[in-house]
């Protein structure tokens, strides 16, 4: 439980004068549900694409499940084991529900032109595993009922819901989640709790960014605090909680 | 009837109906219709691989021609005298008389090297800007084939290249007619059967394609390609293939029209070439084989329609002739994508999914429930 898994060192990244992360080191464990809080700017999304492979970082180490993922690209990001859900959902809205989480066993397919067209019996198969392991995907984020629909069709809870599906057929051992619980209902919110909880459980690894503090204490193991793109707090949430100067980032100081 | 009966029934009759069609329209309209049915053929070999690029993976191109002129120069030059003066005593001479079924895979593969030449850099830009370098892509290749004359004359610049050899086929040149039984199979129908053969081909492997892991990564990454790089796709690769795949189809198609006409000059590859091919695609409905070849047939058939009908009209209304035909096909051409752009923006023959992304006001009613098969 407490082998590292994600480790980032002195992080950097700046867009233009702007210094959107200043030495940010933080490391993660296997198995913990680990979140990532701030206020609104501090970098939380910033860290996650630096994290996903979207942005470059400008400095600093970046190692994953013992590969060495500083600036690598997206899709060897994905290859590593890192899958993402985004703050505004990202799905491919016009195909449905079971082709988008088909596209995300891509990374764990290789089927080229030459297969596709002959349609050999490896690719056959290898289709086949493709569909069957999305159905049971589907199943698992408990949408399974609405797998031939197109994904714009899907109410927002079951669209983040897919989201969730499709990284997870990537086969990630680490999942990013960015504000899943963004514009759900209470209702919606401790179902997706459970099913956070659920994917812990079945091993993998979750970072989560979300402003639901409430949500975030109760769920995570470990929290990590940005300001203005520096981490100023890391622990258990209880400690993290009472830590001075995140009371301070979230309400300001107090006139003595 | 079951089914797979009723399939195989509506192959058989697909496949009876294509194979007399040439005789059809050679009797109840002649050899001109026969001719435009074979260009038809070429054209929908292009519109389909055009489609690859726009249709499925979303990358305007408006240089496509580009890659049927490399077709085309591909089998006009190891099939005609033109670079006899080069060759010459070199002992290569016999390279000018390349079989089909080197030329033909090799046209492809040169047309698929250029369009990862033109992929390349063009890999970061998307829409409006894509399409204006892709334009300027289709421009370079024709001018290039206009001026690649000194200091060794290969092209031969603005005047082309002639007495280009016909296709070959087991000793026989497709330039002679065939006697079968009674029947006389003349050039022009020779010519219909071998580009059916490659049509269906092209149709084929478009189709496979579509439906296969490749096939929705193109698709995810016109859906929205941050999404489809963080899905683990390499969208560099993918959109290359992309546009290797479409070149290739166009670089087939080229070369079996070097063949048929015996003659190719830069002139054949205007940018209102490529505007063409990409109305094709747009009128009938992107990323939906069906819809594309039939935009390709529609198009192809439009001038010829309107020669066989405007001048008797006007001579028969007028009693003198005021408009030429071609002045009009422009006309009738501009105001067919007009209204198809207002009324069908997803073209006449769409797929489902192009339906469904171009009409999203009606599907904010909560009662409207679309249920797309999982393989369009």
């Amino acid at each position: 439980m407490s082998e590292v898994l994600l480790e980032i060192r002195g992080i950097n990244k700046r867009f233009g004068g702007l210094r959107a992360l200043s030495d940010v080191s933080l490391s993660i464990k296997r198995g913990e549900i680990y979140g990532l809080i701030g206020p609104n700017g501090a970098g939380k999304t910033t860290l996650f694409n630096v994290l996903t492979g979207l942005y470059q970082p400008d400095e600093g180490e970046f190692s994953f499940n013992g590969r060495d993922l500083f600036a690598a690209k997206p899709h060897v990001v994905v290859a590593s084991g890192i899958a993402r859900t985004f703050q505004n959902i990202r799905l491919f809205h016009n195909m449905t529900a079971l082709e988008n989480v088909m596209v995300g066993r891509h990374v764990r397919s290789h089927s080229g032109i030459v297969g596709a067209v002959l349609r050999s019996a490896s690719n056959r198969y290898e289709e086949q595993a493709i569909k069957q392991r999305a159905q049971e995907l589907l199943a698992y984020v408990g949408i399974a009922h609405r797998a031939q629909d197109v994904a714009k069709h899907l109410s927002y809870g079951d669209q983040r819901r897919l989201e969730i599906a499709r990284a997870l057929a990537t086969d990630s051992i680490l999942l990013a989640l960015d504000e899943p619980a963004a514009g759900m209902n209470s209702t919606e919110t401790e179902a997706l709790k459970q099913l956070m909880q659920t994917i812990r459980a079945s091993g993998v690894t979750i970072l989560l960014i979300e402003h639901d503090v409430k949500l975030m204490m109760g769920l995570c193991d470990r929290i990590a605090v940005l300001e203005y793109g520096k981490k100023i707090a890391e622990g258990i949430p209880e400690v993290v909680k009472a830590d001075p100067k995140v009371i301070e980032a979230y309400l300001g100081v107090g006139d003595p | 009837m079951n089914a797979s009966t009723a399939r195989h029934l509506k192959t058989l009759s697909l496949i009876v109906v294509l194979t007399l069609l040439p005789f059809v329209i050679q009797l109840a309209l002649g050899n001109a219709w026969l001719r435009t049915l074979d260009t038809a053929m070429l054209y929908i070999m292009l519109a389909l691989g055009l489609n690859i690029v726009i249709g499925y993976a979303g990358l305007l191109d408006l240089g496509y021609i580009a890659f049927y002129a490399v077709g085309a120069y591909t089998y006009a030059l190891l099939n005609s005298p033109q670079l006899l003066p080069l060759l010459t005593g070199t002992g290569y001479e016999g390279l000018l008389h390349t079989p089909i079924w080197i030329v033909l895979p090799l046209a492809a593969m040169l047309a698929a090297v250029f369009g990862v030449l033109l992929g390349a850099p063009t890999l970061k830009l998307r829409g409006d800007y894509l399409a204006i370098v892709t334009l300027g892509f289709g421009e370079i290749i024709r001018l290039l084939l206009r001026n690649l004359t000194r200091p060794l004359n290969i092209t031969n610049g603005p005047i082309g290249i002639n007495q280009i050899a016909p296709v070959e086929i087991a000793g026989h040149s497709m330039s002679k007619p065939i006697q079968l039984g009674g029947l006389q199979f003349t050039s022009l129908y020779q010519y219909y059967y071998l580009f059916l053969v490659l049509v269906l081909l092209v149709i084929l492997v478009s189709s496979r394609l579509q439906h296969s892991r490749l096939g929705r990564a193109w698709i995810a990454i016109r859906e929205d390609e941050v999404a489809a790089q963080s899905m683990g796709i390499n969208t560099r690769n993918v959109k290359l293939l992309a546009f290797a795949m479409g070149a290739s189809f166009g670089g087939i198609s080229g070369a079996m029209f070097a063949s048929y006409q015996g003659f190719v000059s830069p002139e054949s590859f205007i940018l209102m070439e490529s505007v063409m091919i990409l109305a094709m695609v747009v009128l009938g409905g992107m990323g939906h084989i069906p819809g594309v070849i039939l935009g390709a047939i529609l198009i192809c058939l439009t001038p010829e329609v309107l020669r066989d009908v405007v001048n008797p009209l006007q001579d028969q209304l007028l009693g003198e002739r005021i408009v030429a035909p071609d002045d009009l096909r422009m006309l009738v051409f501009a105001i067919a994508l007009i209204l198809v752009m207002l009324l069908r923006p997803e073209g006449l023959w769409p797929s489902r999914r192009r339906t469904s992304e171009l009409h999203e006001e009606d599907e904010a009613k909560p009662s409207v429930k679309t249920k797309v098969a999982s393989h369009e």
